[in-house]
């Protein structure tokens, strides 16, 4: 539970190390490096050119990859993306970076091979629309770009709408009706009709007269051989470069077995480029560099001896100056950190604040499984993942995080469902009644009931979900409090904290036995609350009606503010009830579940109901389990956000971004 | 008269009705706006699908609190199992017990929705922010809850039969 310390280090090297040491710090990974601007005797070095090619070399094995993935694809299970990458060893990764041009060489191969078949794809296309187009005159016998003989001219091309010789031949008639044309219809289709025409040479000028009247338009095409032998030939191209697609396919599958090295080229390059882009940063003299940045304080004393003991360098610990802001690295008990992703996606600490993770696990952990509260469902999650976990160990560590949260939830919610007797639903009476036969007496069910069944006395579950609500709030708050004497402000503690406490604890000692509440939560309380309860509801509030806003000097107006702070126990009244959810949400959970048992067992107890039965099962309980899973995490991180946080947490911490050695694809392990 | 003493079954069941029908409406018409800023979101980055597919599905909580109101009256009043004598009174009471979560079930999954299309645009612009952009959504569906728990305890406080 904690925000590590972080220290500056200032390292001040010789240039002939400086790849080394750099590697070095890469590879170590605990040093979040600042870039810094240049003085005078101080350069930097431009490195662009050096990244942008690695880089480059980088993307394009990457895009081999991935053509190499749609030709040649590698089966990938359901769960593949959890495998994580692929452990190498050191010696493999030297043994491939020092081919790495070779392997360069098939990326680029294999990149424009598949240019190449994308082309070819392309052109087969234009051949087919060409194709195509020649279809309606392919009873035509002379070229579409004849023109006519010695005496007559030919005019090749299509009239609008269908029409027969006939009708063509009256029209042109009527257009000239001393034109002598002889007319040939080559096809003809709803819209064209295709046609060829002669005429004698010196009616060439009228006959075209003619025909502009009757809507002819002349065909485009320039082909010099006849529609049919083209039509052939453009097939014959067709089936050259379909082979030619195939040639090229099958040479890329060949490059399918340098698929391995191709991801620790990617992978080898990328780490490159980022080296690179940190040397760029550096500042550098004529013989010496400097790197300057922040470490975690446990794992800066190592990284100083380590860097001493092999090079020959200056390395500087300091303390952080007031003013800075570092940035954040959590570090948890092995349970808490699998929670670190829910406050990183509200904030991380702002400088001074504390890391509240631990004890928002511990709640997290309650109310999930609270509002899932089925053992049957808790079950599925949690041993569900924990086989996956143990399937995949070299998964992604943030999954791999978030994965091992929702195991602890499915516990929870495990414990929950044996306490509340909820097993997906009510499965077992469900079961035991339709094909046992049992009869089960009015308000019982077969499976064991530990605590007590929220659906049957939902007031019961409601007071203990706001007492839950309570004690979440009250460590919020009582957080707040740790916050302000560990900043010692005691004025702070003592008028915006403990007065509170005292305040609420007050109105909660009147609340109690109020006949009211008795009445709702049917309970009695004893009326000897009533007399504390109002001393300390009276002392809160005075103590905050004065005190809640000592800073203001106006007396008149710090009173008024005061009394406005007083309202604000109107924001406890609603936080409090916001909890009612963990009542709503695990009622849910258990009649969604019923109602598909119910639906199930409609079907009847023959064979073929059975089958039915444990289809809608199978299927609706997975719906259940997916949708009330997302209402749990969705309003337990509510909870925590607004009701919890609220109270105590403000976040807005940058989060610790260390020079290491990021991979997409492989892990190097560490030499023994 | 022997009609109007039947009555009472038919009052539960409009109150069931009820609670089913608005709070459904009301989620079908939230998950419709969020669905469209969604499915935008994908067409762009097919990468979010996951995250923008839980902000559409927030305001589809309403129709299921809606289907449990529902469910606890159709066991309540003997439609599913024993049949049960139903009064007009308790009849009408069941009526009016379902109107909380019928009506509030029904604005708030619209509003919902709104709430989310417009997370889902923070999910475009920002994807590591998706803790807080489903935040937004996760207020407006208080307000059901606390209405789905008025209608749960006063239909367990009536009794029937």
């Amino acid at each position: 539970m904690a925000v590590l310390q972080m220290q500056r280090i200032s390292i001040c090297a010789l240039k002939k190390d400086r790849k080394k040491v750099l590697e070095l710090l890469q590879h170590k990974g605990v040093i979040e490096i600042e870039r810094l601007e240049e003085e005078s005797g101080f350069q930097k070095m431009d490195t662009s050119g050096q990244r942008v090619a690695f880089e480059k070399n980088a993307s394009l094995a990457e895009s081999a990859l991935e053509i190499l993935q749609t030709y040649v694809p590698q089966k990938k299970g359901l769960l593949s993306s959890l495998e994580g990458k692929r452990q190498i060893s050191h010696r493999l990764l030297e043994e491939v970076a020092g081919k790495a041009d070779d392997f360069i060489e098939a990326a680029y191969r294999v990149n424009a091979l598949s240019r190449k078949i994308a082309e070819n794809r392309a052109s087969i296309v234009k051949h087919q629309n060409r194709w195509e187009s020649l279809q309606p005159w392919k009873n035509l016998d002379v070229p579409m770009n004849f023109k006519g003989t010695e005496s007559t001219a030919a005019f090749i091309g299509t009239v609008p709408e269908e029409q027969t010789e006939e009708q063509i031949l009256t029209a042109l008639a009527e257009a000239d009706p001393e034109l002598d044309v002889h007319l040939d219809v080559v096809s003809s289709d709803k819209n064209l009709t295709y046609i060829c025409l002669l005429c004698l040479k010196k009616d060439s000028t009228a006959c075209e007269e003619a025909l502009r009247s009757i809507g002819f338009a002349r065909s485009m095409a320039v082909s010099q051989v006849e529609p049919a032998k083209r039509q052939e030939m453009l097939l014959g191209e067709i089936e050259e470069m379909k082979a030619e697609i195939e040639k090229l396919e099958q040479e890329i599958t060949v490059y399918a077995q340098n698929r391995e090295e191709l991801e620790i080229v990617a992978d080898f390059y990328h780490v490159r480029a980022a080296k690179y882009e940190v040397l760029g940063g550096l500042l550098q003299s004529k013989k010496t560099f400097v790197v300057t940045g922040y470490i975690p304080e446990n794992k800066a004393g190592m990284l100083k001896m380590e860097l001493e003991s092999k090079f020959d360098l200056c390395c500087e610990i300091e303390p952080l100056s007031e003013e800075e802001e570092p940035p954040v690295l959590l570090k948890n008990n092995g349970f808490s950190a699998n929670y670190e992703g829910i406050l990183g996606s509200f904030g991380l600490p702002h400088k001074g604040e504390i890391d509240p993770t631990t004890i928002m696990s511990f709640f997290y952990f309650v109310f999930f499984g609270l509002m899932l509260s089925d053992a049957g469902y808790g079950a599925v999650i949690f041993f569900g993942l924990l086989f996956i976990l143990r399937r995949y160990p070299n998964m992604d560590p943030g999954m791999k995080k978030a994965l091992k949260m929702f195991m602890w939830c499915g516990l929870s919610t495990m414990i929950w469902g044996l306490l509340f007797g909820g097993f997906f639903g009510d499965i077992v009476d469900v079961v035991a009644v339709n094909y046992f036969g049992v009869t089960i007496p009015e308000g019982q069910q077969l499976f064991p009931v530990l605590w007590f069944v929220p659906l049957k006395d939902p007031m019961r579950m409601l007071m203990y979900s706001m007492l839950f609500g309570v004690i979440h709030l009250f460590t919020g708050l009582a957080l707040k409090g740790y916050t302000c004497l560990k900043d010692k402000r005691y004025g702070d503690f003592m008028w915006e904290v403990v007065i509170w406490f005292v305040f609420l604890i007050g109105l909660i000692l009147l609340l109690l036995p109020s006949s009211i509440f008795e009445g709702i939560a049917g309970m009695d309380f004893p009326d000897s609350f009533t007399a504390p309860g109002k001393v300390l509801a009276i002392i809160g509030l005075v103590g905050i009606l004065f005190m809640g806003e000592r800073k203001n000097k106006n007396w008149l107006l710090r009173i008024l503010l005061g009394a406005y702070d007083i309202y604000g126990v109107t924001s406890w009244l609603s936080d409090v009830l916001s909890y009612s959810r963990l009542l709503a949400l695990g009622l849910a959970t258990g009649v969604i579940a019923s109602v598909i048992n119910q639906m199930g067992s409609m079907v009847g107890t023959s064979v073929i109901g059975t089958i039915l039965f444990i289809i809608i099962f199978i299927g609706g309980q997975t719906f259940s389990l997916a949708i009330n899973l997302l209402g749990a995490y969705v309003h337990t991180n509510r909870l925590q956000y607004v009701e919890f946080f609220g109270k105590f947490y403000e976040g807005g911490g940058r989060p610790f971004n260390p020079f290491k050695i990021t991979t997409k694809y492989i892990n190097v392990e560490e030499d023994a | 008269m022997e009609v109007l003493n039947n009555m009472g079954i038919v009052f539960g069941l409009l109150g069931a009705a009820c609670a089913v029908m608005l709070a459904g409406a009301g989620s079908a018409t939230g998950v419709g706006i969020a669905g469209q800023a969604a499915s935008g979101v994908v067409s762009e980055d097919p990468g979010k699908f996951a995250k923008v597919l839980i902000m559409q599905l927030l305001p589809g909580t309403q129709g299921i609190y809606g289907l449990l109101v529902g469910f606890i009256i159709l066991s309540k009043i003997g439609i599913l199992g024993t049949p049960v004598d139903v009064t007009v009174v308790q009849g009408l009471q069941i009526l009016a017990a379902s109107l909380p979560i019928g009506l509030v079930g029904w604005v708030s999954g619209k509003y919902q929705g709104v709430a989310s299309a417009a997370a889902i645009g923070i999910v475009a612009k920002k994807e590591d922010q998706f803790g807080k952009a489903m935040l937004f959504p996760a207020m407006v569906e208080t307000y059901a809850i606390l209405a789905l728990l008025v209608s749960i305890l006063s239909i367990t406080a009536i009794s029937v039969g």
